[in-house]
């Protein structure tokens, strides 16, 4: 019995990963499209980053003279922890193998190692944009990341505990009406943004070197390497998704134990949330225009406010 | 149903002390006078929730006061106000977002302690409406040292006085004549400011409050 709830567990953790895999790339493929849509352009097809991955990965990897050993193993680094902390995330089930072993913690620090050894790599080669590059993303870290941490403050206050299943769980179950949570769903979008590399804080379309942050550090990487960081960046924006749809939109998670076709109609559920979720940043960073870099402290700010005032309102409505 | 009024409470109170932090952090006048008339929004909300969880009809009519008077007739009249003194693009260039807003997270921060201690044996909304009611007055008065603009130190005044608002209907039996003669006594103070901010501008040509500094020959 034990054997089989393992093997239960296991197999839902492997499809989950593989899910998450695959899926990534077409979540970019779809914001890319409705954007170019709603600007009246045709728009590269859906599966274009796909053809670019693999496209890239078949072509020579080039790296400059002056790169140390750090340069190359850094993209498998990135693209290892976050895959890692991606699988953490309840999805389309909660019953996941690993997350017994990890918590929402957990994956603020994979993500932060993550970005901690791209700044170094974007530093290692020595060209100034990778420096810049590296000097802004530490610069958005330092405001998103405690940030972060509040928000996660604030769930944890609300579900009592920062295992996710057992959040997704409380929250199907229902917490009442909570303006703390409100707050974190705010605050959790607007550091989503920041670290995703999205509109307001830098543009992922572009390459002009006085605005962009994520672009900056990698510019040295080509060939399988640039095509690990692209699909790591990718999973990060599904991760984030995912994140807030597993803490504020649980609905149709499958619990743990159930029936096969229940986790299929979870699975499904699911591609439909991050479908919607796909098209809000499209609409959004329509609407929205870029911030000067020295704006994202303030928008960053308000992010880490958001949060802290979430923890103190819920300090006071439990101390009652 | 009672864990359902005291959310709903809670969450009212909350978006204010929110919209209150939200006002510090306008440096556009425009928008900061549109942030204060939601606060009167939000709090006229409130004060109508505690009309009905109470059961005190003349709460009603208090909303209806904050309502009518502080999110329309004085949020339309410093509107005309800062258009006529042309300053209604001005950005506020000496406020410094960031340390203002984490001061201010430190006085909502002081405010839920020191009220918490003290109320320990009164009622849960009372406790929790002062709670928040003091953040709100602190953070009016943290918008008033701030700010070099005068119209933006109206603003910070009247924000304060809506704390006072949220803190006498949390309290319950707090008589009605006082909470008309606070509005009244504030109408009228908004008149006067609205009269010295046209005489301070005759003057100095200006309504930072920092040219009067200057001119009393004071330093900084």
């Amino acid at each position: 019995m034990i054997d089989m709830l393992l093997i239960n567990g296991f197999s839902i953790q492997i499809s989950q990963m593989l899910l998450v895999l695959l899926f990534s790339p077409l979540l970019t493929g779809l914001v890319r499209k409705v954007k170019a849509r709603l600007l009246r352009r045709q728009g590269p097809p859906l599966l274009q980053p796909y053809r670019d991955l693999i496209r890239l990965a078949r072509k020579e990897a080039v790296v400059a003279e002056s790169a140390s050993w750090l340069f190359r193993i850094v993209p498998y680094i990135v693209f290892a922890a976050t895959w890692v902390a991606a699988a953490l995330i309840p999805t389309f089930a909660t019953g996941l193998l690993f997350s017994w072993s990890a918590d929402l913690i957990v994956i603020i620090a994979l993500l932060g190692s993550a970005r901690f050894f791209l700044a170094l790599a974007g530093m290692d080669v020595g060209t100034s944009f990778g420096g810049i590059g590296s000097s802004r993303e530490a610069m958005i870290a330092t405001l998103a990341e405690p940030a972060l941490i509040m928000i996660v403050f604030t769930i944890a206050l609300v579900a009592g505990s920062t295992q996710l299943s057992t959040v997704a769980n409380i929250m199907l179950a229902g917490v009442g009406l909570r303006v703390s949570l409100g707050m974190a769903l705010f605050a959790l979008v607007i550091v989503a943004l920041a670290e995703n590399a999205r509109m307001p804080v830098d543009n992922p379309a572009t390459h002009l070197e006085l605005t962009m942050v994520h672009e900056a550090m990698v510019l040295e990487y080509s060939g399988r390497h640039l095509a690990l960081l692209e699909l790591a960046s990718a999973i990060k924006l599904l991760l984030y998704c995912s994140l807030i749809a597993c803490v504020f939109v649980p609905w149709g998670l499958a619990p743990a134990g159930a029936p096969l076709h229940v986790h299929l109609i979870g699975a499904a559920v699911y591609i439909g949330k991050i479908g919607i979720a796909g098209c809000l940043l499209a609409i959004f960073e329509t609407l929205i225009a870029k911030m000067r870099v020295f704006r994202v402290p303030d928008f960053l700010g308000a992010a880490l406010m958001l949060g802290f005032l979430g923890t103190l309102l819920l300090f006071v409505s439990r101390s009652l | 149903m009672d864990k359902l009024a005291f959310d709903v409470a809670h969450f009212l109170a909350g978006s204010l002390v929110l919209v209150s932090l939200m006002l510090l952090y306008q440096d556009r006048l425009s928008a900061l006078l549109n942030v204060f008339a939601f606060q009167a929004v939000v709090l006229a909300l409130s004060v109508a929730w505690q009309a009905y969880v109470q059961d005190a009809p003349h709460l009603y009519l208090t909303a209806a006061i904050a309502l009518s008077v502080k999110a329309i007739i004085i949020p339309v009249a410093l509107h005309r106000m800062i258009r006529r003194l042309g300053i209604h693009r001005e950005v506020e260039t000496a406020v410094n977002i960031g340390p203002t807003m984490l001061g201010g997270l430190g006085l909502v921060a002081l405010s839920m302690v020191v009220i918490l201690r003290v109320t320990a044996e009164a009622d849960m909304y009372a406790r929790e409406d002062l709670a928040f009611a003091l953040s709100v007055v602190l953070l009016g008065l943290l918008m008033m040292v701030t700010r070099r603009n005068a119209v933006s130190q109206v603003v910070g005044f009247m924000s304060l006085e809506n704390g006072l608002i949220l803190a006498a209907t949390g309290a319950k039996g707090m008589p009605f004549v006082v909470e008309i003669s606070v509005a009244f006594s504030v109408l009228v103070a908004f008149i006067v400011i609205g009269v010295f901010l046209f005489r301070i501008r005759e003057r100095f040509d200006s309504v930072d409050l920092q040219a009067m500094d200057d001119f009393r020959g004071e330093r900084r």
